[in-house]
């Protein structure tokens, strides 16, 4: 997918929203706080609201030119929308609401059937019921599944898990990666949420007041906007459980064994670890009460807001720590020094 | 003696048939005037709102007596209508349009309640799915009107049961032809000893009325159901 928005939109006497970018990527992301635009360039891309000027290109094709007087209709575009809340259709069952779209998109497009979609978002059991009967991340699923079967060449996923609890959100990245991959289907993913953005993404564009502020990978925004978080840089530790300990989960992570109190019983995990709970030492600590000492080397550091962000290595891993920059500068923390990296067990936040 | 005489049948009758036609002939005009006026931004609306909701301010016998004007052997519109051979003064149908005319504010203001409430969203993704704009109000917008649609329509109904000042000008009170049941009682409660027909007519229209209202919650309940 490669789309170049170079248009300019005025809402008198609120905003004015103004973009000149391309990007290309099956899964790019759209990030931002509320009222920087995201949900604006997403009605223009999908052609619900007309720019005053510009022109707005996907995969070469032109949805919107003032110059040459082009404006696809959204039926034309073959851009669907996944919104926050569903918006399933409530007078249809989840069957029809699947083939709503499928039903309207030109035969010669059609790559994607309803049997193997239904098979991979796993809604076989659901196809008969009302929408009404759904829970939250049925809901979102039938609301994907139904986008994906109107074979769009743009999948637009608008601020979609932001109404689900962690579980759910987790479940239907789960669902969107596989349908994705399997389908072929790009997104734009839109988010304010840079967790959400680094677990579905690979590249980013940054939005604020209305401007796209920069393009960058999602880890490279995450450790940009560390400084600025409540909850510093959160490290997502993929994980694979080898053996229950005490009152204690051990998992493999990478080479490295750690220990975790929230485990359970699934073969594989995702935890959350924020940059804020490692401490480091430069001397091998004796005496420890947290559960997990890492031998870590430092890659490399960078400074976030008032404090020093670390790169550590941890054999082929990386994790990220924070520290004071007093601390960093009385450990003389940089590149290439040897760390020990304290963690506690109930430190690890389960997120799959 | 019946209670209900054959003239008296005559009026039930008319009366279901002139509600029944004048709600059927509505539900379009009502239908896209309601979609016009909640989807469509335009110079008239205003105009055209207050035009529509008159009937619901004026005399019914003011209604009545513009139609009279409008549709007269020398009436406005009789240079268009005498040439087609139609004549409508004095018959069945000018009841069924001053029944359509006093009844319509109510059908298009419950359809519109319901078009009102619809998620904009809803519409908008229908389109990012392939649908036209037509497309779309067929298949989203007309079945989540459903509800305005069966109020609107009992409320019309209803009113064009009850309908006598506009029907009694344009249509007159002639037994058998344009007498409807509001029309018969009146000619009854003025006859020395008509109170009896005049009360077995007054249950016919309470039994209708009960009846249109529990078609009315029927049928609203089962589109909640399936909604």
């Amino acid at each position: 997918m490669e789309l170049n928005m170079a248009i300019s939109k005025k809402f008198p006497g609120s905003f004015d929203l103004k973009t000149d970018f391309t990007i290309a990527g099956e899964q790019v992301g759209i990030f931002g706080v509320s009222g920087s635009g995201k949900s604006t360039m997403v009605s223009l891309i999908a052609g619900l609201l007309e720019p005053d000027h510009g022109e707005i290109i996907l995969n070469g094709d032109c949805l919107f030119s003032s110059e040459r007087g082009i404006n696809l209709p959204p039926q034309q575009r073959r851009v669907a929308i996944v919104l926050q809340d569903s918006c399933l259709f409530p007078h249809l069952s989840v069957e029809a609401n699947l083939i709503y779209g499928y039903r309207r998109c030109p035969p010669r497009h059609r790559q994607i059937d309803v049997k193997s979609l239904v098979s991979v978002l796993q809604l076989d059991g659901l196809l008969e019921r009302g929408v009404n009967r759904l829970s939250g991340g049925e809901k979102q699923r039938v609301a994907l599944g139904r986008a994906i079967l109107a074979n769009p060449r743009l999948l637009l996923m608008d601020e979609s898990l932001s109404a689900l609890d962690d579980g759910l959100k987790l479940q239907i990245i789960h669902y969107l990666k596989r349908a994705s991959e399997k389908f072929r289907i790009p997104y734009l993913f839109i988010s304010h949420s840079l967790l959400e953005i680094r677990l579905l993404t690979d590249q980013v564009l940054a939005m604020g007041g209305g401007r796209v502020l920069g393009q960058t990978t999602p880890e490279q925004l995450a450790r940009e906007r560390m400084g600025q978080s409540q909850v510093g840089y959160i490290n997502l530790l993929q994980v694979e459980k080898l053996r229950k300990m005490g009152g204690l989960y051990v998992y493999r992570w990478g080479m490295e064994e750690i220990f975790v109190s929230a485990g359970d019983d699934e073969p594989m995990a995702v935890f959350e670890l924020s940059s804020r709970d490692i401490i480091l030492f430069t001397r091998h600590p004796e005496a420890v009460s947290a559960r997990n000492l890492l031998k870590c080397t430092v890659m490399d550091t960078f400074p976030s807001g008032n404090k020093v962000g670390v790169e550590l290595r941890c054999g082929h891993e990386t994790l990220i720590a924070e520290v004071v920059v007093q601390a960093a500068d009385d450990l003389a923390i940089q590149a290439r020094t040897q760390v020990y990296a304290v963690i506690k067990a109930s430190s690890f936040r389960r997120l799959s | 003696m019946p209670i209900l005489s054959s003239p008296d049948s005559d009026a039930i009758v008319l009366s279901i048939k002139v509600a029944l036609t004048a709600t059927l002939l509505s539900l379009p005009f009502g239908f896209l005037y309601a979609y016009l006026m909640t989807f469509f931004k335009f110079r008239a609306k205003v105009l055209l709102e207050v035009l529509v909701n008159l009937p619901l301010t004026l005399p019914p016998v003011v209604m009545g007596y513009l139609l009279l004007v409008a549709l007269g052997k020398n009436g406005w519109l009789a240079p268009v209508l005498e040439p087609l051979g139609i004549r409508l003064i004095f018959t069945w149908k000018a009841a069924v349009l001053a029944s359509a005319l006093v009844g319509f504010p109510l059908l298009v203001r419950s359809i519109r309640l319901a078009m009102e409430s619809i998620d904009g969203r809803l519409i908008q993704t229908s389109r990012t799915l392939g649908a036209g704009p037509l497309d779309s109000l067929l298949t989203v917008i007309l079945p989540l009107s459903r509800p305005g649609i069966v109020a609107g329509s009992s409320l019309m109904f209803a009113r064009s049961m009850g309908e006598f000042g506009a029907t009694i000008i344009v249509a007159g009170n002639i037994p058998g032809i344009t007498q409807t049941i509001p029309l018969a009682i009146y000619d009854y409660a003025g006859a020395p000893g008509g109170e009896r027909a005049a009360l077995a007519l007054c249950g016919v229209a309470i039994a209708l009325s009960v009846l249109v209202l529990l078609v009315h919650e029927s049928l609203t309940r089962k589109l909640a159901r399936r909604q």
